[in-house]
């Protein structure tokens, strides 16, 4: 069993502190590691994947330190965000060099294997340079797996892919947490992490703010308060027949924007409530956009509770 | 020593752009010693420029900076390098690998052309042809080491090298003499002149000088690019 614990670990550049005094434990199964962008998630990840020592603390995998440790990547494999990766060599020169320099004893074997994985044989023999960005991703996932690692860390790895190739993803890790292998991923796409990761670890401004099962957090979320900004074709009307309702908390009139600042109570309940009153009464919708859903205020509320 | 780091170094170095740069240098040295040749009484004479000044003074570091630096600073600078360092590799084992290959294709593309430029000018005669071909072979491996720690320490190693090569060796060494100690190309040149008939060329530093500190600078840049490459971080691009 493979588990990587982060033990009371800072790290700055400088005056900047990326990441302060955090500690975890990522064992077996699907983790996402989730955090704005600039929250220290990839500084968390070249820690974890012995690319950068900790300011303080430890970084260990079973109890080992991974850094300036190259044996720990007999049991990890690496799936970098940056794209750069050799890039006129076919993506079957890629991942069979990768099964070489692990030094096993069949790499074209293995090389084979990895390929399938991620369903990349039909292009295996043209130049990476000339991939996709989501074929990149999958050619990285197969030199990752090249080896069979207990542990696979990957670095914003749905960045650029296009959602088919995104639920393709979703699955293999699916499959490879199910396996028992520990794998963490990082995104700042709060969905992309509710689809795949049961147990979530989130940063904010380079701290622990959160740790454990995504329900439970996003319970948390669901909770609060909701807000929105609506446009229709008469806003004091429609305003008079929303704040009828019990899910709707207020209503202001932002005469600036032209627009309805709306806080709702219950998630469900408005946004079935919404489309519904604008029809009966005859008014159009011209805009509903949520004015509070970015990730960052999402923190922020997980933070302050 | 690893097959797989040197055959990705080699690929590396001739897949880029700078692999035509690489052929240009011997190119040049060759076309100006066959005008030479062709144009001059006494092409003997022009040894001292085109094989000493043009070739070891000026070609031989440019070639060894752009291979030197091209076998791992270019991955160092576009990430690629992940791909070598996460893995059960021992780091000396990389920066060694590097090396051969570094090596191997500056006295390829160095030394040959020089040996054949040599003897264009001069045949064989006082043994000068072979005595600059062996001073570029032992320069060029001390250039290689350096101008690979170069390209490991820092992000500017481009500069840095041609500073040295340029700047200090050229530059500063023509005017102020005690520069000269401190030259590889001078190094090389003593080497080359200890096996030429005396008189034919001429060198600033003793080879009893030259020779431990070719040593000296090649194990040494050597050792640092490894500890230097065993602590290599990727810091956020947060």
């Amino acid at each position: 069993m493979a588990v990587i614990t982060i033990d009371r670990v800072s790290r700055w550049f400088g005056n900047v502190v990326a990441v302060n005094d955090v500690s975890m434990q990522i064992g077996p199964g699907v983790t996402g590691l989730l955090g704005p962008n600039g929250a220290g998630k990839s500084t968390l990840i070249h820690m974890m994947s012995g690319f950068l020592p900790p300011s303080a603390g430890e970084v260990a995998l079973d109890g080992v330190p991974i850094w300036r440790n190259q044996e720990v990547y007999r049991a990890i494999g690496l799936v970098p965000e940056r794209e750069s990766m050799y890039d006129y060599l076919t993506g079957w020169e890629f991942v069979l060099a990768n099964a070489e320099l692990h030094g096993l004893a069949d790499p074209a074997a293995a090389a084979r294997r990895a390929l399938g994985l991620v369903e990349m044989e039909y292009a295996q023999d043209r130049k990476t340079g000339t991939y996709s960005k989501g074929m990149k991703q999958r050619v990285k996932m197969a030199s990752a797996l090249v080896h069979d690692p207990a542990v696979l860390l990957l670095d914003e790895p749905f960045n650029g892919m296009d959602p088919r190739q995104r639920l393709q993803l979703m699955e293999l890790l699916r499959r490879f947490g199910a396996e028992g292998r520990t794998v963490l991923f990082s995104s700042h796409i709060l969905e992309e992490v509710e689809q795949l990761a049961r147990h979530i670890e989130v940063v904010v401004a380079g701290r622990h703010a959160a740790s454990g099962d995504f329900r439970r957090i996003r319970r948390l979320m669901t909770n609060r308060p909701h807000r929105y900004l609506v446009r229709s074709s008469d806003d004091r009307r429609l305003a008079a027949a929303l704040i009828a309702d019990g899910s709707t908390a207020g209503i202001e009139f932002d005469g600036q924007e032209r627009a309805l600042r709306i806080q709702a109570v219950d998630f469900q309940g408005f946004t079935t409530l919404l489309p519904r009153v604008a029809k009966d009464a005859g008014i159009r919708l011209y805009t509903v956009s949520p004015a509070d859903e970015s990730l960052e205020s999402v923190f922020s509320y997980l933070v302050a509770s | 020593m690893n097959v797989t780091v040197a055959r990705l170094t080699v690929r590396g170095l001739l897949g880029r752009r700078s692999g035509i740069l690489l052929l240009v240098v011997p190119a040049l040295l060759l076309l100006v010693a066959v005008i030479a040749r062709l144009t001059a009484d006494t092409p003997e004479d022009l040894a001292a420029t085109v094989l000493g000044r043009l070739g070891m003074g000026t070609l031989l570091p440019i070639l060894a900076l752009v291979v030197g630096t091209g076998v791992i600073a270019t991955e160092i600078e576009d990430g690629s390098i992940v791909y070598l360092l996460a893995k059960p590799l021992p780091r000396h084992w990389i920066v060694t690998t590097k090396l051969t290959v570094a090596i191997a294709a500056t006295w390829l593309l160095a030394a040959v052309p020089m040996l054949i430029a040599g003897l264009l000018l001069c045949g064989t005669r006082d043994g000068v042809a072979v005595a600059y071909a062996a001073g570029t072979l032992v320069a060029g491996a001390a250039y290689s080491a350096l101008f690979l720690l170069l390209g490991v320490a820092t992000r500017h190693a481009v500069v840095a090298g041609l500073g040295y090569a340029l700047v200090w060796e050229s530059l500063v060494g023509n005017f102020v003499p005690g520069a000269r100690t401190l030259s590889i190309q001078q190094w090389g040149l003593s080497v080359a002149k200890s096996i030429a008939v005396q008189g034919s060329i001429a060198a600033d530093v003793a080879l009893t000088v030259a020779v431990p500190l070719l040593v000296v600078v090649a194990v040494a840049s050597t050792l640092l690019a490894a500890v230097r490459l065993g602590g290599l971080t990727l810091a956020g691009e947060e």
